[in-house]
């Protein structure tokens, strides 16, 4: 009893996030499927981001980019190279982690509003290089043969089985977030988002720390890419890298609560949920990223903590649970 | 043994001369007070030994190693530790994580469960138990004190170095942090210590080091301090006050 009161946190949140994925197992609707999908795929990239702005304390404006190189080289090795999806992901998950750690030496350096700035424009150079990098298709990108699915079983299947890998890399991210939030290093990381020098000060190795820190939060986000595009068909550089997408990822952060396993697992599926009615509303769908905006706008001034992070100040009994 | 040497040290910023040439040894187990006006250069010379900044001459030997130019974490991880004239919360962690932090990232290096244990301690030490669980950012000024002074110890450092930890604390409260000072003293700390709280500093003290812009113009005794003449011109002022300092305080 007393271990699962230890893991209760962890529990929370791996329970929500089957809850989520419970509705189109049982039902078998390929409609709700497409939708969880698109919740979890959220919740992986929140998580994943949250590693970096909750717990660090780091903006990162361009954080798709992670998303879209890791989808691009997966890609490229499943049509160029005849690799199979296995390969695909892990290759995306190592080349997004190698790019966080470069860049990380590069721009870690780099304090609040700088390093915010320099994310955005590492967006649009990799955006740039890769419209115009002729292995990778330049601007017109990549489409798969409808064949390569056929050593998954035909197309449905290969769709049904994309879904579930989708479900053990959330779990997995919860995991890594949870472990992150509760380590030694994450300690780290949570005193250098406090007060960076006052943590160098005690001996924590800030540029090491951060660096890892990106790196962890880019290698999911590189995996997520190589599984969404092999099950989209088809890769261009203006869905690989939408610099909105990233923005989006930060709403979903500080709306379910920066700093938190769980705010950003409620914060992806809540934001995601919502950003379904907007798109299928006839007064919504072309200001939809607008209202993301208003809605950002309006956590910082008035519930920057995030919903878990508000809840946790008002029945601080439930912290245990609510982390 | 010496524990620090601090030798021909001089910093500038720009045309800016904070520190020059400044020059001294400090025993281990001693209490050295670092006195001056305002803006003499005490904190440049803390932040000169601890790794903020790099002296643009001059050496410093932190245990018979050479650390010039070492980071603020190299330092930590050598065993100097320090609190800061402004104090520097986590403000969002609790008391105890803050304190974790130090046992965690210092000399010590532990794991989150030996670092609690530690926490737990150096809280008790200090007076802080009963707020473990609050967060940093709620305490008032005269804990935020105790606090930074609690994250130092729990590296269980050789060389603590503590900016102005009596300021802005009322008359029991600095008769309390003096006492922690002789405690911390006992257990065979080395402090270096900046201080304007003079009868506090001149009777905790073993030796005492004058700074005036960025000069080092004196250095000894509490009580050769205290009748030094250019001490008195540049900071204590009245020779009088000087001597009465002396008998007063305790």
């Amino acid at each position: 009893m007393n271990t699962l009161k230890n893991y209760a946190g962890l529990l929370t949140s791996l329970v929500v996030v089957v809850l989520i994925a419970l509705a189109p197992i049982f039902s078998g609707n390929a409609a709700s499927r497409e939708v969880v999908f698109t919740i979890l795929r959220a919740i992986v990239l929140a998580s994943s981001l949250n590693i970096l702005l909750g717990y660090t304390g780091y903006v990162s404006f361009g954080h798709i980019v992670f998303f879209g190189f890791g989808g691009y080289v997966g890609f490229y090795l499943i049509t160029a190279q005849g690799q199979s999806l296995w390969v695909a992901m892990l290759a995306g998950g190592l080349v997004s982690g190698l790019l966080a750690y470069l860049l990380g030496k590069a721009i870690l350096r780099l304090r609040g509003a700088y390093f915010a700035l320099a994310t955005i424009g590492v967006n649009e150079a990799v955006r740039a290089f890769i419209n115009n990098f002729e292995p990778f298709g330049g601007p017109t990108g990549m489409t798969m043969n409808f064949s390569v699915y056929q050593q998954y079983g035909g197309a449905m299947q290969a769709l049904e089985m994309t879904f579930y890998i989708m479900l053990v890399l959330t779990i997995l991210v919860v995991i890594l977030s949870y472990v992150v939030r509760t380590s030694k290093f994450g300690l780290g990381l949570l005193a250098i988002r406090e007060d960076e020098d006052a943590a160098e000060v005690m001996g924590v190795v800030a540029p090491d720390a951060k660096t890892w820190a990106f790196v962890l939060s880019a290698i999911f986000p590189g995996m997520v890419g190589a599984l969404f595009f092999f099950k989209n068909g088809s890769v261009e550089p203006l869905d690989a890298f939408p610099l909105h997408t990233s923005i989006e990822m930060i709403v979903m952060v500080m709306l379910g609560g920066q700093g938190t396993v769980l705010g950003p697992i409620l914060g992806a599926a809540g934001y995601q949920r919502m950003r379904g009615l907007l798109v299928t509303s006839t007064i919504f769908k072309n200001i939809q990223l607008a209202v993301s905006g208003g809605l950002l706008l309006l956590i910082v001034l008035f519930v920057p903590a995030g919903i878990i992070g508000w809840a946790r100040q008002r029945w601080p009994k439930w912290r245990g649970v609510l982390q | 043994m010496m524990i620090l040497q601090v030798q021909g040290v001089s910093k500038n910023f720009g045309g800016l001369q904070a520190l020059s040439n400044v020059t001294f040894d400090l025993p281990e187990g001693q209490i050295l007070g670092l006195i001056g006006p305002n803006g003499a250069g005490k904190t440049t010379l803390f932040n000169v030994i601890n790794g903020v900044y790099t002296p643009s001459e001059g050496r410093v030997i932190f245990r018979d190693k050479d650390v010039t130019g070492k980071k603020t974490y190299h330092m930590a991880h050598a065993g100097m530790a320090r609190t800061h004239q402004i104090v520097k919360p986590l403000n969002d962690l609790t008391v105890m994580e803050n304190v974790m932090v130090g046992a965690c990232f210092g000399r010590e290096g532990h794991n989150l469960k030996n670092a609690r244990k530690i926490a737990a301690e150096v809280l008790d030490f200090v007076g802080l138990n009963e707020r473990s669980d609050q967060l940093a950012g709620s305490l008032n000024v005269g804990q935020k004190k105790r606090l930074e002074m609690a994250r130092a110890l729990a590296s269980h450092p050789y060389l603590l170095l503590l900016d102005e930890v009596l300021a802005g604390l009322n008359p029991s409260e600095i008769a309390h942090m003096v006492d922690i000072v002789r405690r911390i003293r006992e257990q065979g700390i080395t402090i270096i210590m900046i201080e304007h709280v003079m009868h506090a500093i001149m009777n905790v003290s073993d030796r005492i080091l004058v700074l005036d812009y960025g000069q080092q113009i004196a250095e000894g005794s509490p009580e050769e301090i205290s009748q030094n003449p250019k001490v008195i011109e540049a900071y204590l002022g009245d020779p009088k006050l000087a001597q009465r300092l002396m008998r007063g305080g305790e």
